[in-house]
């Protein structure tokens, strides 16, 4: 309720301060209900109102299968990309985890969410050694199919090509993380 | 109704005939009206017709009992079945509001019916039901689920394990829990009937293994709609070893096609010179469709509606080879120059329906369709009867001249974006455009209409709809004249949805016996009151009337006296076997 109340005082329209908004007395069914978005009234065709994008519950008419299958492709520029789900293996776990790498902002949010998900702790990463001061190194399968360590590339770049993550342990990432 | 019928024969003289006769000339009539016709001509006839019966159509499957349905029917073979009402597939119906399947199922399976064809849309089915339906009929042949739900993998593993005469397993648009099993490898090797197969809309991986197997040994597969986890050079392997195919459904292509994957593509498609319909396609790199070049003359159906990823500079280069297109699906990516590209060249086209890219206007981009395109498919297809367009503005001329153009429209609806909204030209509402439609397609059995509109639009409605069969409204009309001129007009009418239309008690109980000749009526977000609701059920105990809550925890808790409480969602229908039992908390039968 309150929602609609505040969605009401932030409304941009080209009207006398204080008019109300005929619409409402005409179209009388909308008044008592927080969902549904208010409508530019006809009569009130000089007044132009911008475009309300509020969305409303079950229009358009799209049944929802659709709505979840058709993914629009949006502009790299953007910055929006779909859901990037990829795999994610650590040594000695029993079964696999899946994460949606498009709700990390960069690195460091996504081995913060690792760290969490998987209780364990990555060490201090440089360029020059990969990752020291801890057993843990992780690391992805890019579309090579080659095994690459996290943090190298632009973390852009790194989105793109990432297949599945592994966080690897124990001898096998020591190798990998101290001399690549 | 069959000539055999129309010999000047009186029933009396027929009854000479033995019954097996009769039964085969009722045999030419597969009409389920006209069936239901010849059973009300003698009591004869109507013990004939009942026994060779073999096909029912129920479309609310809450208006007849399966009890009543099998006494009836004995002898029933195929059951189509229909569950929530349509505004369910917005969101405007409670998940659990009802449409279940298993009674029907346990009442068929009980009675021993030989059912051997199923098709089901909007219900709940569950893997139980499915087992036992797998379990109950030998013969059974056909399965069809439409914007089903509430069954996982394991209901379809049971199908494919137990039917061993399984011809058709068509699943659309349905949301099925992927268990990621084995369901595929669940066809026992002897299984060899399958004709066709669509598990489109499953989401998990598929066992690419156990499917060319299944397709390599199905010889009389002609139907083949796979879903997005099989990949460009599985379906190439499938394409070869079923080149007999006439359906395909495409699923997910790598975005860049390597050449010589591409190439193995090509050559197998080639050789399917029988297919003449193509859907899926839903993340595919725009090259990939170009494979399909080769028999893109011979395609009378294509549904690109899913295939986003697809530009409408490509999708118009391949359209336009589709000379003897009939169906076309597609996305408003293809924009009004697109469209006049497909009025040019597709003359055979009968259905066109166009979604929108971007329904809820985020992108604010200027390539969706207008009026325009649907003026030009409506000048150069005159084959046209079907249509859905969703699109941002429209024109009381455009609609005129479209109706000029094809009188033959038995199907219109047009979705404009923007609720309210009037002809972007003259300001006016649409009135006078869906008013044309009306009048000119005498034979139009359903409409949408959308947009600005008073209540002429449906005087005009009910003074020219004489075929009207269903008619769904949105944001449109002012005082209840507008729905009594529908009401009272529209002989034919058989569903009515209304939502967010000032519709109240007034239009609702004018007619109380109108609702007897209709299958149902949906009005949410409009005038009518609890006391309206409450007076309609008791002078109407024939109609289940359903008050569906937007709490959707406990019953109405609204006192007895609050009857100028406005409903939020009502639906009614006729039925002859009383209140249902199974309604959740949130639905209150009055």
């Amino acid at each position: 309720m309150d929602e609609f109340v505040n969605l009401k005082a932030t409304e941009l329209r080209l009207g006398l301060p204080g008019t109300n908004n005929v619409c409402e007395e005409r179209v009388s069914c909308n008044s008592n209900n927080n969902k549904r978005a208010l409508q530019a009234d006809a009569e009130n065709e000089t007044e132009t109102s911008p475009p309300r994008k509020t969305q409303i519950v079950g229009w358009p008419p799209v049944r929802s299968y659709r709505k979840n299958n058709v993914q629009t492709k949006k502009n790299e520029s953007d910055g929006e990309s779909q859901g990037i789900y990829v795999k994610v293996s650590m040594d000695g776990a029993p079964y696999l985890r899946k994460i949606d790498l498009s709700c990390y902002k960069g690195y460091s949010d996504l081995l913060k969410a690792l760290e969490l998900m998987f209780e364990f702790s990555v060490g201090e990463y440089s360029e020059r050694d990969g990752y020291k001061g801890s057993d843990f190194v992780p690391t992805y399968e890019d579309k090579d199919g080659d095994w690459m360590l996290i943090g190298d590339v632009p973390w852009e770049m790194f989105e793109c090509n990432c297949k599945r993550l592994r966080i690897m342990k124990g001898s096998e990432a020591k190798c990998l993380g101290s001399g690549v | 109704m069959d000539r055999a019928i129309k010999l000047q024969l009186s029933t009396s003289e027929m009854n000479y005939f033995p019954d097996e006769v009769i039964e085969h000339i009722f045999d030419f009539i597969p009409s389920h009206r006209d069936r239901n016709s010849i059973s009300l001509v003698s009591k004869s006839w109507h013990k004939i017709e009942r026994y060779s019966r073999h096909q029912v159509f129920i479309g609310n499957c809450y208006a007849i009992s399966p009890e009543r349905l099998i006494r009836r029917f004995p002898c029933l073979r195929s059951l189509t079945l229909k569950g929530k009402p349509h505004f369910a597939d917005f969101n405007l119906v409670p998940h659990e509001w009802g449409g279940f399947l298993h009674p029907w199922i346990d009442a068929l399976s009980k009675a021993r019916v030989g059912l051997e064809e199923l098709r089901l849309k909007r219900m709940v089915v569950s893997d139980e039901s499915l087992e036992l339906l797998s379990r109950s009929f030998v013969g059974f042949k056909s399965l069809v689920l439409v914007s089903c739900d509430g069954f996982t993998t394991d209901g379809l593993a049971s199908i494919a394990a137990n039917c061993r005469h399984l011809r058709e397993l068509d699943l659309q648009e349905n949301e099925i829990d992927d268990h990621r099993g084995q369901w595929l490898n669940c066809f026992p090797d002897s299984s060899t009937t399958l004709v066709s197969l669509n598990f489109a809309c499953l989401k998990g991986e598929t066992n690419l293994s156990a499917l060319e197997r299944l397709v390599a040994r199905s010889p009389n597969l002609k139907s083949l709609k796979v879903n997005r986890a099989v990949p460009l050079d599985a379906l190439t392997r499938l394409m070869s070893c079923a080149p007999q195919l006439v359906d395909l459904g495409v699923g997910c292509y790598e975005n860049e096609a390597e050449p010589e994957s591409f190439e193995k593509l090509m050559a197998a498609i080639k050789k399917c010179t029988l297919l003449r319909s193509l859907s899926g396609f839903s993340e595919v790199a725009p090259v990939c469709l170009t494979a399909f070049y080769p028999i893109c003359e011979n395609l009378t159906s294509l549904n690109l509606s899913y295939a986003a990823e697809i530009q409408g500079n490509h999708l118009i280069e391949f359209v336009q080879f589709c000379k003897r297109l009939q169906l076309l699906w597609i996305l408003d990516s293809i924009g009004d120059k697109g469209l006049e590209i497909v009025a040019s060249s597709c003359k055979e086209l009968q259905e066109l329906r166009v979604f929108p890219s971007d329904p809820h206007d985020e992108e604010d981009n200027n390539t969706a369709v207008t009026e325009i395109g649907l003026v030009a498919i409506s000048a150069g297809c005159p084959k046209l009867h079907s249509i859905l367009y969703f699109c941002k503005q429209m024109t009381n001329a455009a609609l005129i001249t479209v109706a000029k153009n094809c009188p033959n429209f038995i199907r219109f609806r047009l979705c404009i974006l923007e609720p309210n909204k009037p002809d972007h030209i003259t300001s006016q509402s649409l009135d006078e455009g869906f008013g044309a439609i009306v009048q000119a397609c005498k034979g139009l059995r359903r409409l949408s209409v959308s947009g600005l509109l008073t209540d002429k639009v449906f005087l005009y409605i009910g003074m020219y709809a004489e075929q009207l069969e269903m008619l769904s409204i949105a944001f449109a009309g002012d005082t209840d004249k507008g729905m009594l001129y529908v009401l009272n007009g529209c002989k034919k009418l058989r569903k009515l949805e209304i939502r967010d239309s000032p519709f109240g008690n007034a239009a609702l109980l004018a007619d109380v016996g109108k609702y007897e000749t209709m299958r149902s009526l949906w009005m949410s977000s409009c005038e009518v009151t609890l006391g309206g609701c409450k007076r309609l059920a008791r002078n109407a105990p024939w109609l289940n009337v359903e008050i569906i809550n937007e709490n959707e925890n406990g019953r109405m808790e609204r006192n007895e006296e609050d009857e100028r409480e406005k409903v939020d969602r009502l639906y009614l229908y006729r039925t002859v076997v009383g209140t249902r039992k199974d309604a959740p908390p949130c639905v209150t039968i009055l």
